[in-house]
């Protein structure tokens, strides 16, 4: 593997129930690494700690033992190191209902005070390659499911952020309007030269952006790992394709 | 009615406006003019109040006295609904006596700021404040923790400063409140001003009223309410307006509730 960019060492993460029955263990001493220019995928059912990693990553949430690194920092206490560094596709939109489309790319710009005419320009130049030109001034209401996650997926891109982290982006998106995305999402990963961590708990997804695909069984932790190798013969894919099924349904329901 | 909604309304606020005066106009031939006064002298008495700039004057001190009191209570209570927002601690001891002030009637601070202060400006200032401040509090902090949690990890994933996360995300998510707050006590504080100047002031619509009654002048007492009436109503047209400005990212559904 290249030089590892996102570090997992014994990672575990436990949150108190708010009603009071105990605590919840939602990662459960994970250790991982993923290199530089690296597209993982991980994949696991609803509820299994996917998310609880990516905040873990993204440095908005603290592991209650073990240490996670991003480019050798600890992403939660060296908050502020991180700033342009990591960008953020998330399962919503989350686009602020007040800015338009242009506003909503520059966002990330604003907040790391760019040049204002040179972020308009990135963000305009975002906005064109994902095919929203002529969108800029639309408020978000005024825009398609789709035409929104795009949008997110800009204002990500426009930070030129190193590492990219997405969590289940296209999961509310009709069938066809995701596979566009997807593939877009791709593309613009590998032209730009970004790592990225993509959860997901579609296998097809999964198989189609990773580079490697990691399932996971709750409470966190690497049940399988499968590396995609796009040159590989015959029936591979197929076969992975199975024993990812396999590993998936030797989960117990959540609850037990 | 017509193809403009906007335009229906104002013919609709007319037609309502104008029944009332026909009502009245009818009591006014069957009551003493002390009590019902034909709607004509009520119409001079307005216009004199208007046209004539000491007369004009009273109004706008009083204008001024409700501007200086929602300001002063929005600023206190939007620094408040912040500081309560942010931390439980601070929660736990203001929020009691915010609650506390709320219970008190507006005439209690009257009388309170008359033993406690001399001059007449800040006794109206301080009941204006008082009186309002819970409601500016508890709307703007209602406002605050509206705040969208996946908005805020989302702009807290770019990790802003204090000052930039203020001003992307925490205003933008509480000028509705803030907006509504001024609306509803623009309301509170007319009432309260007029009176707070009935018995505590030498001036403005409330001692004007007092004069009025004195003399036992119902046409000019109708005059010198309609006087504040209008003001609110100039004001609350203005914030509207202000809204429809600073809202217009809002979509708007074509079937109506």
């Amino acid at each position: 593997m290249a030089q590892p960019l996102i570090r997992f060492r014994d990672v575990s993460k436990v949150f108190r129930r708010a009603d009071g029955r105990g605590d919840l263990m939602a990662v459960d001493r994970l250790s991982l690494e993923v290199g530089r220019g690296e597209i993982v995928a991980v994949l696991g059912k609803t509820g299994c700690g996917k998310s609880t990693m990516f905040n873990l990553i993204a440095g908005l949430i603290e592991p209650t033992s073990g240490q996670v690194t991003v480019s050798g920092h600890d992403p939660f206490r060296n908050f502020e190191f991180f700033r342009g560094k990591i960008g953020i596709v998330f399962q919503g939109d989350r686009l602020m209902p007040w800015r338009t489309a242009l506003a909503n790319v520059l966002l990330g710009l604003e907040i790391l005070d760019a040049n204002p005419a040179r972020a308009q320009e990135v963000a305009r130049g975002w906005l064109q390659r994902l095919g929203l030109n002529g969108h800029e001034n639309d408020y978000p209401h005024a825009l398609s499911g789709g035409m929104r996650q795009r949008v997110s997926i800009a204002r990500a891109f426009a930070v030129d952020p190193e590492l990219l982290l997405c969590d289940e982006p296209f999961s509310s998106l009709d069938e066809m309007t995701a596979r566009d995305l997807r593939a877009e999402f791709v593309r613009l990963v590998r032209q730009n030269g970004k790592t990225a961590v993509f959860i997901t708990h579609q296998i097809g997804e999964a198989m189609e952006i990773g580079d490697r695909v990691l399932v996971c069984h709750r409470p966190a932790r690497i049940a399988f790992e499968a590396r995609m190798d796009r040159a590989a013969p015959a029936g591979t894919r197929e076969r992975i394709h199975k024993e990812i099924l396999d590993v998936l349904a030797l989960e117990a329901p959540p609850g037990r | 009615m017509t193809g403009n909604p906007r335009l229906t309304r104002v013919l609709q606020a007319t037609a309502s406006t104008l029944g009332i005066a026909a009502l009245w106009q009818v009591a006014s031939l069957f009551f003493p003019h002390y009590l019902f006064p034909p709607v004509p002298d009520i119409v001079a008495r307005t216009a004199g109040i208007v046209f004539s700039w000491p007369l004009l004057s009273e109004v706008l001190v009083t204008a001024l006295r409700i501007f200086a009191g929602l300001l002063g209570a929005f600023v206190l209570g939007a620094a408040m609904a912040l500081a309560i927002g942010r931390s439980p601690r601070i929660e736990a001891y203001v929020t009691p006596v915010l609650v506390f002030l709320q219970g008190i009637p507006a005439l209690s601070w009257v009388v309170i700021a008359i033993i406690w202060f001399h001059g007449i400006e800040f006794r109206i200032f301080f009941i204006m404040v008082v009186t309002t401040l819970p409601a500016f509090t508890f709307q703007i902090l209602d406002a605050f923790r509206s705040m969208s949690k996946d908005l805020f990890e989302m702009t807290m994933s770019f990790r802003p400063r204090r000052w930039t996360l203020f001003r992307v995300l925490i205003v933008p998510t509480i000028v509705p409140g803030i907006l509504t707050a001024w609306k509803v006590n623009l309301g509170n504080a007319a009432r309260v001003v007029v009176v707070a100047e009935l018995v505590g002031a030498t001036g403005g619509v409330g001692y004007e009223l007092l004069r009025q009654q004195q003399l036992f002048d119902m046409a000019g007492a109708i005059a010198w309410t309609l006087q504040l009436v209008l003001f609110v109503l100039v004001v609350q047209q203005t914030i509207t307006a202000i809204e429809g400005w600073a809202l217009r990212y809002r979509a708007v559904s074509e079937r109506a509730i």
